[in-house]
């Protein structure tokens, strides 16, 4: 946790305070308003409660304000605005992120407290709230150049069926339909990374906002080639800093083939220790499946009950396959005949583009199955992501400290890259059961990090894994990572109190 | 016998556009605006290949009526799977005002000259919502009708269609040859991938214009204005219900 000095003061000293806040708090609309336009501001108490948190459990704090940006110019003007009051600035996509990245930095310990000192932040302005979601136009798409440029805001959804026609597709798929801007900012990765990578394979250039205003771009001024050895790799920079180092406005990415034929399969297996080491022995065998998902029995019950559906309650395996007409059959057989000898229960496929897609829509619906298990919960997601041989002993040690803690959590895996979740269900009021998550995900941390993985696959840093970011890299790396921070954002005010 | 069939496919405004409509009334801005096939349509598409992959047919031709542009929309269906494509060319002018009698005549046409089996549409165009071109298309030929279908089954030259209606679902049994219209649950379709994309570009394309076709497209209609519908007005809250009554009365309401 950080350290935070609580400075108590007299009741007038409040009250000054308090409408300090809120008289700084109009000018500021006023002044964005300015910048922005009327329609493209607000402070209303829905709008930044809305804002103030996303599919975290973490509770928010409420920015001050929230700005609808609709084009680079407009944020390049907003942040120089920012910078030159010291106002920290929370750039927003979709609010579908999982560790509490686009909410002001407080952590949730310190909501009932109003003032506090962090480090060098001054008397408490609030936060501006920068929603991207606005900027959503597709720019360009180079279909025999398999790239397209979008703005931030466009989402993942509307890209795949802007492209439709094309025959490519941009396949990253977190789960949620999120901003492209958002899935740069965060790296993300999703079902199919096992195929086709995460975003850091995928971005080829980026706009990106500074912290004083000025605009670049990460791969030369109008760079579209496959690979470049010009200059730094900033494109890879500033994927996955979380909008603590800039602002992404645009982002030209790399589209993929459509494939011409595809194959969905679920295997059911008596115990989750086969299912795993079936997983193991396909990727070993080099098949390059598109996607390898693994459920262990509590979350196929859970997406039974959510979905209506009425799969076996056992620990499972959902695989796809990308191919041409010719050889797809033989993929999926290929993967039967190793699912068979790790005694898998069922080998079920389909190649049929409805019934493949409910199958998928189970598994995107698995957090909010999960969290239906017991209504009013929330749901914290684990992330560790390790070396595929060492998977069949981590998910071993995560269902053991389980039973240890006495936690309810559902898993669920991108088990090709070594990546799983547990789900943990959580009542976010019970701050006995809070602490057991919190003394479970650490664990489940450590422990990757023993056998050489990382905290966070695809989630990201956000808020609650400053602290395991530090033992991941070490002193020299994080302060690297720092000398990196103050050189960009010296005044702090982009994304404050996230990442490091 | 496998069957063939004609499915109808409309260029119209992509459902991700915020359209627009002409400062000058006139109609909505579609220049430099994205085009793609109309929703339904790629779902009556996705039916026809699906009874072909079925084997239940065994030809499937793909139309469309407008200008040039049509013709992207026509290889976009024989990427999708249709074996060839038919593009009756309407230009300028006579494209604006093209409305759905006129094309009803058309695909009635079409649909004689290739002796085809069944004529396959969506059951409306996103851009004039009109829902009129099945239903008149079956009155011109006298055939049959099953619109709005949310399940379509073929055997020995009658099908049997699910609808979606307002009270529920009904099914009816249809004889062939006869017109079906597809509804937003009959399937999802498939999305075109490279390979067909570059096989769909031998496939063969005809075009041909009304008159080779003897109709007469003349408009019956002539549209008069177009306007974006009201912008909303905020509301406004209330204390308690004394209040809520008393504005209500004002407004005349009650």
């Amino acid at each position: 946790m950080n350290l935070i000095k609580v400075r108590t003061t007299s009741i007038s000293n409040i009250l000054h305070k308090l409408t300090y806040r809120y008289a700084s708090s109009q000018a500021l609309v006023t002044d964005l308003k300015a910048i922005a336009g009327n329609e493209n501001v607000s402070n209303s108490a829905s709008v930044r409660e809305q804002h103030g948190h996303d599919e975290s459990y973490h509770a928010g704090h409420e920015p001050d304000v929230v700005v609808f940006a609709q084009s680079t110019d407009h944020v390049s003007q907003i942040v120089k605005y920012c910078a030159s009051k010291h106002i920290p600035i929370i750039p927003w996509g979709t609010g579908t992120g999982l560790e509490g990245t686009d909410k002001l930095g407080f952590t949730y310990f310190l909501l009932n407290c109003i003032f506090f000192h962090i480090g060098g932040v001054t008397a408490p302005k609030g936060g501006v709230c920068l929603n991207l979601s606005r900027m959503d136009k597709i720019i360009s798409v180079n279909p025999e150049d398999f790239d397209c440029t979008v703005q931030a805001g466009v989402t993942r959804n509307a890209l795949n069926t802007f492209i439709r026609d094309t025959g490519l597709q941009f396949p990253i798929d977190p789960g949620a339909n999120a901003s492209l801007g958002g899935m740069c900012a965060t790296s993300a990765s999703g079902t199919m990374a096992v195929k086709y990578g995460t975003m850091r394979e995928n971005v080829m250039n980026l706009e990106v906002v500074l912290a004083d205003g000025s605009i670049i771009k990460t791969s030369g001024l109008k760079g579209r080639s496959r690979k470049t050895s010009a200059g730094y790799n900033l494109t890879n920079l500033f994927v996955g800093q979380e909008g603590t180092l800039g602002i992404i406005t645009e982002a030209t990415l790399k589209l993929h083939a459509t494939p011409e034929a595809v194959l969905a399969a679920v295997a059911p297996f008596k115990d989750f220790q086969s299912a795993v080491d079936a997983t193991v022995a396909i990727m070993q065998s080099g098949l390059p499946v598109a996607r390898i998902e693994f459920l262990d029995e509590k979350m196929v019950d859970a997406c039974n009950r959510f979905s209506k559906l009425s799969l076996d309650v056992l620990p499972t395996l959902f695989l796809e396959f990308h191919g041409s007409n010719n050889n797809i059959e033989m993929q999926g057989q290929l993967a039967e005949e190793t699912c068979k000898s790790f005694e898998c229960l069922k080998f079920n496929y389909e190649t049929e583009t409805d019934k493949r897609a409910d199958l998928w829509k189970a598994r995107h619906n698995a957090i909010y199955a999960a969290q239906a298990l017991r209504p009013g919960s929330k749901a914290y997601s684990t992330d560790v992501c390790v070396p595929i041989s060492a998977l069949p002993g981590m998910i071993t040690f995560a269902k053991d400290a389980l039973k240890r803690l006495n936690l309810l959590g559902p898993i669920v895996g991108h088990v090709g890259d070594g990546n799983f979740h547990v789900f943990l269900i959580i009542d976010p009021k019970n701050a006995e059961e809070v602490e057991r998550v919190h003394e479970y995900s650490i664990a489940l941390a450590k422990e990757s990090l023993r056998v050489n993985g990382t905290v966070t696959g695809e989630h990201g840093v956000g808020i609650g894994k400053k602290q395991l970011l530090i033992e991941e890299f070490g002193p020299a790396g994080i302060n690297t990572m720092k000398a990196i921070k103050q050189a960009l954002d010296p005044l702090n005010i982009l994304n404050p109190d996230k990442v490091i | 016998m496998a069957i063939r069939i004609l499915v109808g496919v409309k260029r119209a405004i992509d459902y991700a556009v915020k359209v627009q409509v002409k400062t000058d009334k006139s109609g909505v801005v579609t220049e430099g605006v994205k085009h793609s096939m109309n929703p339904f349509d790629e779902i009556a598409v996705e039916e026809a290949i699906r009874l072909k992959e079925k084997k239940v047919a065994q030809e499937v031709i793909a139309l469309s009526c407008g200008p040039a542009q049509c013709q992207e929309t026509l290889r976009t269906a024989l990427a999708l799977g249709a074996d060839r494509a038919i593009h009756v060319e309407v230009t300028g002018k006579d494209y604006e005002m093209l409305q759905p009698l006129a094309i009803s005549k058309l695909i009635a046409a079409v649909a004689k000259k290739e002796n085809v089996d069944l004529v396959l549409l969506g059951k409306l165009a996103i851009d004039d919502d009109s829902n009129q071109t099945g239903q008149m298309v079956a009155g011109l030929l006298s055939w049959p009708q099953a619109v709005f279908a949310s399940k379509v089954d073929i055997k020995d030259k009658t099908a049997e269609v699910m609808r979606e209606i307002d009270g529920g679902s009904e099914t009816l049994r249809v004889k062939l040859p006869a017109v079906i219209t597809s509804d937003l649950r009959l399937n999802q379709p498939r999305f075109a991938n490279l390979p067909s994309i570059q096989k769909a570009k031998k496939k063969p394309m005809a075009k041909m214009s009304p008159k080779d076709l003897g109709v007469d497209i003349k408009p019956h209609q002539e549209y008069l204005s177009y306007e974006e519908p009201p912008k909303r007005q905020g509301g406004g809250r209330v204390a308690n219900v004394d209040e809520l009554i008393s504005k209500l009365k004002e407004k005349g309401l009650i």
